[in-house]
């Protein structure tokens, strides 16, 4: 709970009567909600450590609507925090006391499927699983595959650029948008990309897609779908050391095979996974490997025997293939379950999720072991291993006082350590409330001022969702100051974090 | 011609141009200059000497070089690593990475592979306030601040100075085999290509040259995969005929006419339409009133043209099928009042316009080319 929020305008909180009676000229009926026993399911989003309830809650049902909700809350200076389904887990959809939180969750309609483009056009509501329910008949789906996929709508994905142990073969959410509407603070509708592969002029949409929901509120989307694979064929495989597993993740890229997906767990996770689903991991290891290969069967085949050998050139102890699509899911059943399973362990668990380059990954094991001694504080680590995504989990218990403050300080540590090791702050939760003050370290005065002016250019009265991403609010016109103009540009040297 | 050997001497060149009020032109292998209108009045920034790999880790699937190195030598770099862009750049010689960013076009494989976008994950610049950023990461997967590599993509040289580039790199596919059907009509081809994209057959490309008569499919990999898919799509489509499978190195010489559209030769003219699959078929019938020659990559999403048609009714007629077109290649006169981009609404415009001015507040970078009023605050 160290992170501060901006502090609420007095002035808008006298008005919250006015504003409400406002917000109902616009969303008629349940469309609003002002009680605080109705707000308090708001107050945070998938990083429950930080709660918050909103000034109100608005839940509009058209594009319309957004518009003139936006327009008010410009016009009147009154702040806006987007939210589709709450499930993020930086606190992007922390709400403010002074702000009007923004539910999507209406927009909840497949506007339009075609199969002969291959995309779906949705509302931002509709849920990620949704998208491949709607089409799987068919037999597509859609890829990005965040493992809050039941529940994490599309419209947060794309605030969030989401991910999904799929990406590294498929994609970022980035890569399998094709266009949104946007409506911005000033209550324009604008429309970015479309049905066709390359969109016009600069590529605006590329830098809405993981903006947090601080450039505009996304009112559609439009994905590409891709056919189903043939098969999915699966390899779980023991590893005494991490180094050994590591290797194997190496090797196998080198070897020119981009794996559908490649997970990793270390000892802590696999026990934990184990001791909660049953599935029959290998516990006298130190790394457990997932590979899945997915095409048509006699590619799977193929590479199913070339990974294989790579393990056992590598030292692997445990290696099992799937024979069928029950234990290919057997296998997934204990990484996709990590989370709670290692929930289990303690109270309260911490998500981190930051991005190393992979050869970094046993120094990094060890000195997180070293701050997990410093900390008194266990963790547990579930890694998307072809992309050097790291997920430790910190364990702690809130009700302990200063335990929470200890699980935030070791993972800020963790991402520092990513950081200083080549990597970065986050790999898919986004920076939100969470990573905010640690900006610095991945980005100086200069690139931070960078990405501000265009967030200015989006939202020059800084009303939307502001608190979250930048650790310093600069007014815009303080950041459009042109030195240029005068012939006497300064850029003193400014260190490096 | 201003030539920096480093990103200290691009801030010290933009700053003086500023002083002086006058526009830069940022070129890197320069193969592009035909592209809008021409800018006699701005001064050349070339990025001939930042050149050189910074760092390259085929296992991390990552590559840093500086911005002005030229393709060729990063190509030769990768396949020395049986690795590629998968973005497949079909450059003319003498292009540079930064070259290549900038103008965010890409080859045949974007339909499976993705764009230069898709690739770009960081960069390093000097905008047009000339100061020194940064942006993305050098990793694969990362999601911290805004996705300014995005926008350097095809941003054509007006919001900053690449310096280095941070791009992601893939398997080069071991095998590659070229299905060709011959003699289909134009429907026959777009139902062709159209089917073959919705059969999990992963066709990395597909192209359609009426000029030749050839309706191409590209399916790439792992020596069993590519024969498994092949059978796939043999059976599926068989309806169309059977085809002519042709192997790798001569399968390449059937895809160089579509890069750079190349099968349009020397037309005075050429029109890059970017466009929904299915209504690229629509379009090419709306435009053959006026003659002219035209191929189809991308599934029937890319057309490139050299209709001598009036350029707002290829715009309409573009507009209306929810794709857009660019103005790759025309005469000077031409160039001259035709904006080579094609036009946004008004609002998307205007906060184009406001972007731009987010990197380069004092115009330094508004050469005339792309004719926008300039904008200096
Ligand atoms: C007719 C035509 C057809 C094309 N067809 C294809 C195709 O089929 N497939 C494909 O992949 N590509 C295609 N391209 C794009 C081509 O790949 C690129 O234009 C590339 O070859 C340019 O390289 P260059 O170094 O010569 O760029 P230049 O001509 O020097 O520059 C291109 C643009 O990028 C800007 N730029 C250059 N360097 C930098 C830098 N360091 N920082 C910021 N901006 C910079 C320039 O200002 C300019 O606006 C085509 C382009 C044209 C004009
Ligand atoms: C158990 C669990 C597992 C998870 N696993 C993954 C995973 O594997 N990969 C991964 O990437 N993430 C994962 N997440 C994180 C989270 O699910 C994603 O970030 C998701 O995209 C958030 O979607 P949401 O609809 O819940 O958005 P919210 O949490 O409601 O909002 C997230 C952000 O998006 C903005 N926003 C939402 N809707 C809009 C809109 N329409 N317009 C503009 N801005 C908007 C909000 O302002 C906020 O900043 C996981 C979360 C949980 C709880």
């Amino acid at each position: 709970m160290s992170i501060k929020m901006p502090e609420p305008d007095q002035a808008v909180l006298a008005r919250r009567d006015a504003i409400v009676a406002a917000l109902r000229a616009i969303v008629p009926g349940e469309g609003v909600i002002d009680s605080e026993r109705e707000l308090t399911p708001y107050e945070s989003d998938g990083l429950t450590a930080y709660r918050q309830p909103p000034m109100v809650v608005v839940l509009p049902e058209t594009t319309q609507q957004v518009a003139e909700i936006l327009r008010y809350c410009h016009r009147e200076g009154v702040k806006v925090v987007p939210r589709g389904s709450g499930t993020s887990l930086s606190g992007g959809a922390l709400p403010l006391a002074d702000a009007v939180l923004l539910g999507m969750g209406k927009f909840n309609r497949v506007i339009e499927i075609d199969y002969d483009d291959r995309l779906v056009v949705v509302q931002p509501g509709v849920t990620n699983l949704a998208i491949t329910r709607a089409v799987e008949g068919e037999g597509f789906y859609y890829a990005p595959d965040p493992s809050s996929q039941i529940a994490c709508s599309i419209g947060g994905n794309v605030a969030e650029n989401s991910g999904g142990v799929h990406c590294l073969k498929y994609g970022l959410t980035t890569n399998n948008v094709l266009g949104v509407e946007l409506v911005t603070i000033e209550g324009e509708v604008l429309r970015f990309g479309g049905k066709a592969l390359d969109g016009a002029g600069m590529d605006l949409l590329g830098v809405i897609v993981g903006s947090e929901g601080l450039l505009g509120v996304v009112t559609e989307v439009t994905v590409r779908i891709l056919p189903k694979p043939e098969t999915a064929r699966a390899l779980l495989i023991g590893f005494p050391a991490v180094e050994a597993a590591g290797q194997c993740v190496a090797d196998t890229i080198a070897a020119g095979i981009i794996p559908a997906g490649m997970e990793m767990m270390d000892r802590p996770a696999i026990h934990a996974a184990e001791a909660f689903v049953k599935v029959g991991y290998p516990l006298n290891v130190e790394a457990l490997l997932i590979v899945e290969l997915d095409g048509p069967a006699a590619e799977c085949d193929h590479l199913i025997d070339e990974v294989a050998a790579i393990a056992q050139r590598n030292g692997a102890t445990t290696l099992q293939i799937s024979s069928d699509e029950d234990e290919r899911l057997a296998f997934w059943a204990g990484r996709k379950a990590a989370f709670p399973a290692v929930g289990r362990l303690a109270p309260d668990y911490y998500c981190m999720d930051g991005t190393i380059p992979r050869r970094r990954l046993p120094e990094v094991l060890q000195r997180m072991e070293a701050l997990s001694q410093q900390y008194g504080l266990g963790v547990a680590n579930v890694f998307h291993a072809g992309d050097g995504n790291l997920h430790p989990l910190i364990l702690y218990d809130a009700n302990q006082p200063g335990q929470l403050d200890k699980a935030e300080a070791f993972g800020n540590d963790i991402l520092r350590l990513c950081v200083e090791v080549g990597g970065v702050l986050t790999g898919e939760h986004g920076v939100g409330v969470e990573k905010r003050d640690l900006m610095p370290e991945m980005f100086d005065e200069i690139d931070l001022k960078q990405q501000q002016r265009v967030k200015c250019a989006f939202d020059p009265a800084s009303l939307l969702n502001p608190g979250k991403v930048f650790p310093t609010l600069h007014r815009c016109a303080e950041l459009g100051r042109t030195h240029v103009h005068h012939g006497q540009l300064s850029f003193p040297d400014i260190p490096r974090f | 011609m201003h030539q920096p050997q480093t990103p200290e001497d691009i801030v010290a060149i933009l700053t003086d141009a500023a002083a002086r009020k006058a526009t830069v032109e940022i070129v890197g292998g320069g193969t592009r200059r035909s592209f809008g209108a021409s800018t006699p009045d701005a001064e050349q920034l070339a990025t001939t000497a930042l050149s050189g790999i910074i760092s390259y880790d085929p296992a991390e699937l990552v590559l840093t070089v500086k911005a002005g190195t030229p393709l060729a030598e990063l190509e030769a770099a990768l396949a020395e690593c049986g690795q590629a862009f998968l973005f497949e750049p079909n450059t003319a010689p003498g292009s540079t990475i930064g070259g290549v960013i900038g103008s965010g076009l890409s080859g045949s494989r974007r339909v499976s592979g993705g764009a230069v976008r898709d690739h770009l994950l960081g960069f390093e610049a000097v905008s047009g306030r000339a100061e020194r950023f940064k942006a993305g990461g050098k990793v694969v997967k990362n999601v911290t601040g805004y996705d300014l590599s995005k926008l350097m993509c095809g941003a054509w040289g007006r919001l900053a100075v690449l310096t280095e580039v941070t791009l992601k790199v893939l398997p080069n596919p071991t095998q590659s085999l070229t299905l060709v059907w011959t003699a289909l009509d134009d429907a026959a081809a777009w139902d062709l290509m159209g089917e073959a994209m919705r059969l999990p057959a992963d066709v990395a490309a597909a192209a359609h040259d009426p000029q030749r008569g050839v309706t191409l499919l590209r399916i790439e990999g792992f020596g069993p995969s590519v024969g498994a898919r092949a059978i796939l799509l043999k059976g599926a489509l068989a309806r169309f005929g059977v085809p002519q499978e042709i192997a790798a190195e001569e399968g390449a010489l059937l895809w160089r006419p579509f890069a750079n559209a190349a099968a349009l030769g020397q037309s005075p003219t050429i029109w890059r339409l970017s466009v929904p699959r299915k209504e690229g078929l629509g379009i090419v019938h709306a435009l053959a009133r006026d003659g002219g020659q035209w191929i189809a990559d991308w599934a029937g999403g890319l057309i490139h043209h050299d209709t001598q048609s009036d350029p707002a009714m290829v715009r309409a007629t573009v507009t209306a099928a929810g794709g857009h077109a660019m103005l790759l290649r025309a005469p000077d006169d031409v160039r001259a009042h035709v904006p080579a981009q094609h036009p946004l609404p008004q609002g998307e415009a205007a906060l184009a316009a406001r972007i731009r001015r987010a990197f380069d507040p004092a115009g330094l970078f508004e050469t005339g080319r792309f004719l926008d009023q300039p904008h200096a605050d």
